[in-house]
């Protein structure tokens, strides 16, 4: 059974089902102290809930991923972002859980962001849109989980961002989660994390098309500002050893299809040059440069122990969640040691955590590609759950 | 519990029920899913090899990756009942570190280590002029991971030096329990139960 066919049989609930949208009153108080309503939300559910409502799982996406995590993006047409992980005899699947994936608040995927339109106005947010927290993130989405009426999650799961939601899902609301899977993530964002966003946005906000943020409505976009965050951004991604072994010192080929040779002048002789600019080319089809300003500020942020003066044991106090902690080898984003340094800390607290570091050549990227071994743990945590 | 190896076994039939343990060196969790399953042992594991610790959250364990000489530091005072060592003392850089972390971080400790003066091993290098390769010292000398051994009588020394006590100990050979006389000639094996006076 496809998810797609679970869901257009029986399930007449149309909160439920793919490419759901609603707009909830909240109103949700930010970090900020300014209130924020209403609130859209963009979302797909796959799978249905049990009569004890026992088997949700919330998967909560990276910076500029979105609801898609198992069916195809209508907007790019490529397959769910994490098939790999969620889907029919995946460790995450429909058959046996009711699976939640939220667009976040600040983003541009039909969750409200700087491009919705403010009801009140009838225009775009743009700068207007306030300045959210990792943490207001998650109340939001706490907001429509009450609309659903899930009150507790079987598990909260997350990659990269995506796992900094997982895991201030745990401190933020300690009744309503009984396990949190954290891959290649971290607990606040490093200065080194902060200066490549920076790098970002400024490249952003020297487009000339920027106009400050009030460019929506407008012909154009700051898309070369956006496509240069993109291309710092993914170099993040990846390890320098991965670049080696893909692109090494390869010449591209040339448009007219013949040899790469060097041109001696500034287009992009390189393969990893012309790999960069097409990765920045694409996002800006499906990517809102106001959003990216929005979501790389609330990562940066993010630090889990902040308001715990600084300790992060105490920001764990309050859980009986167990926590399935993931890295990879070779991501220099968010190494090992921030997922070492979250675990110290679910250890002072005495909450259940397990971690293993996993190998892979292909740096931060590595939680969304093909690896055996993460499903195989997700796999078997998720289930050690369910048995209890 | 039969299908434990006999040093844990001895260490599954001591630990009080419903207590928390920490397994150091745990393996695929053997001996936390036997705590777990027949003690109610709330048990958490620390392992070095990702593989294991892999198949340990497999069982549903709750196992981190770390390495006995540098990731006990973070643990927090007394936090578990026991602190579980079984045939990894050996392989430690700094044994004696390692050994106070345990009984800093667990009420009392469990450490189970193969004993280097065994007959057979004084035999191997008395009488025969070559490295030990028993039951319980499996590999070659360039690939043992065993770096620190020891033997039943340096490690009561040992205790004694840094005021140890011993509350409980354990003695085999062949895989079968055998009495304290002469252990530390006859005895292949041993698990001892501290704690800090």
């Amino acid at each position: 059974m496809t998810i797609g066919m679970m869901l257009s049989g029986e399930n007449l609930d149309e909160r439920f089902g793919l490419n759901r949208n609603v707009r909830l009153m909240g109103p949700v108080q930010l970090e900020s102290g300014a209130i924020f309503a209403p609130l859209d939300f963009a979302y797909e559910t796959y799978g249905m809930l049990n009569a004890d409502k026992s088997n949700a799982i919330l998967i909560c996406h990276a910076l500029t991923l979105d609801q898609y995590v198992a069916s195809a993006n209508p907007v790019t047409g490529k397959p769910g972002w994490w098939t790999r992980i969620v889907g029919e005899g995946k460790p995450i699947d429909p058959a046996r859980h009711c699976i939640i994936c939220i667009n976040v608040m600040g983003s541009c995927m039909g969750s409200s962001g700087p491009a919705s339109i403010d009801p009140a106005t009838g225009d775009a947010y743009g700068m207007e849109f306030p300045v959210i927290t990792i943490g207001d993130m998650v109340r939001a989405q706490a907001i429509l989980l009450d609309h659903l009426g899930i009150e507790t999650l079987q598990a909260v799961v997350g990659g990269s961002m995506g796992g900094m939601q997982a895991l201030s899902w745990a401190v933020q609301f300690p009744a309503r989660v009984r396990s949190a899977v954290v891959i290649a993530s971290t607990a606040r964002h490093s200065a080194q994390n902060i200066a490549f966003h920076e790098v970002g946005r400024q490249a952003i906000m020297a487009d000339p098309n920027w106009s400050g943020g009030a460019y929506y409505g407008q012909p154009l976009a700051p898309s070369a500002g956006l496509a240069v965050a993109r291309m710092a951004a993914h170099i993040t991604y990846l390890s320098e050893a991965g670049l080696t072994e893909k692109f090494g010192r390869r010449l591209q080929n040339r448009p007219d299809g013949s040899e790469g040779a060097k041109t001696f002048g500034f287009d992009a002789d390189f393969q990893i040059e012309s790999y960069l600019r097409h990765q920045g080319v694409s996002f800006v089809d499906r990517f809102d440069a106001g959003s990216y300003l929005y979501i790389t500020r609330a990562m940066d942020y993010y630090d889990l122990a902040e308001p715990f003066d600084g300790v992060l044991a105490k920001a764990f106090q309050g859980t009986r969640a167990r926590f399935c902690l993931v890295s990879f080898d070779s991501d220099w984003l968010y190494p090992t040691a921030e997922s070492r340094r979250i675990v110290h800390a679910l250890n002072a607290a005495g909450a259940a955590a397990s971690f293993v570091e996993l190998s892979s050549p292909f740096g931060h990227d590595a939680f969304l590609l093909d690896a055996p071994e993460l499903n195989r743990i997700v796999d078997g945590f998720l289930r050690a759950g369910e048995n209890q | 519990m039969t299908m434990l190896r006999p040093d844990l076994a001895i260490i599954a039939r001591n630990v009080a029920e419903g207590s928390r343990a920490l397994d150091v060196g745990c393996g695929d969790g053997m001996l936390m899913a036997a705590l777990r399953d027949h003690k109610h042992v709330d048990a958490r594991g620390m392992e070095i090899d990702g593989r294991d610790v892999a198949s340990a959250v497999t069982r549903g364990l709750s196992v981190v990756q770390g390495d006995a000489d540098s990731d006990l530091a973070d643990y927090p005072d007394k936090c578990f009942d026991y602190a579980i060592l079984s045939q990894t003392l050996q392989t430690t850089r700094r044994p004696d570190i390692v050994l106070d972390h345990l009984l800093r971080i667990g009420r009392e400790a469990f450490v189970s280590f193969p004993n280097f003066a065994y007959w057979r091993v004084r035999a191997a290098l008395t009488m025969g002029g070559r490295m030990p390769v028993t039951a319980h010292i499996p590999s070659l000398w360039y690939e043992t991971p065993n770096i620190h051994h020891t033997t039943i009588d340096d490690f009561r020394d040992f205790l004694k030096s840094r005021d140890v006590q011993i509350k409980g100990e354990w003695f085999l050979s062949g895989g079968a329990p055998r009495g304290g006389r002469m252990a530390n000639l006859l005895a292949e094996h041993a698990v001892f139960l501290l704690t800090k006076k």
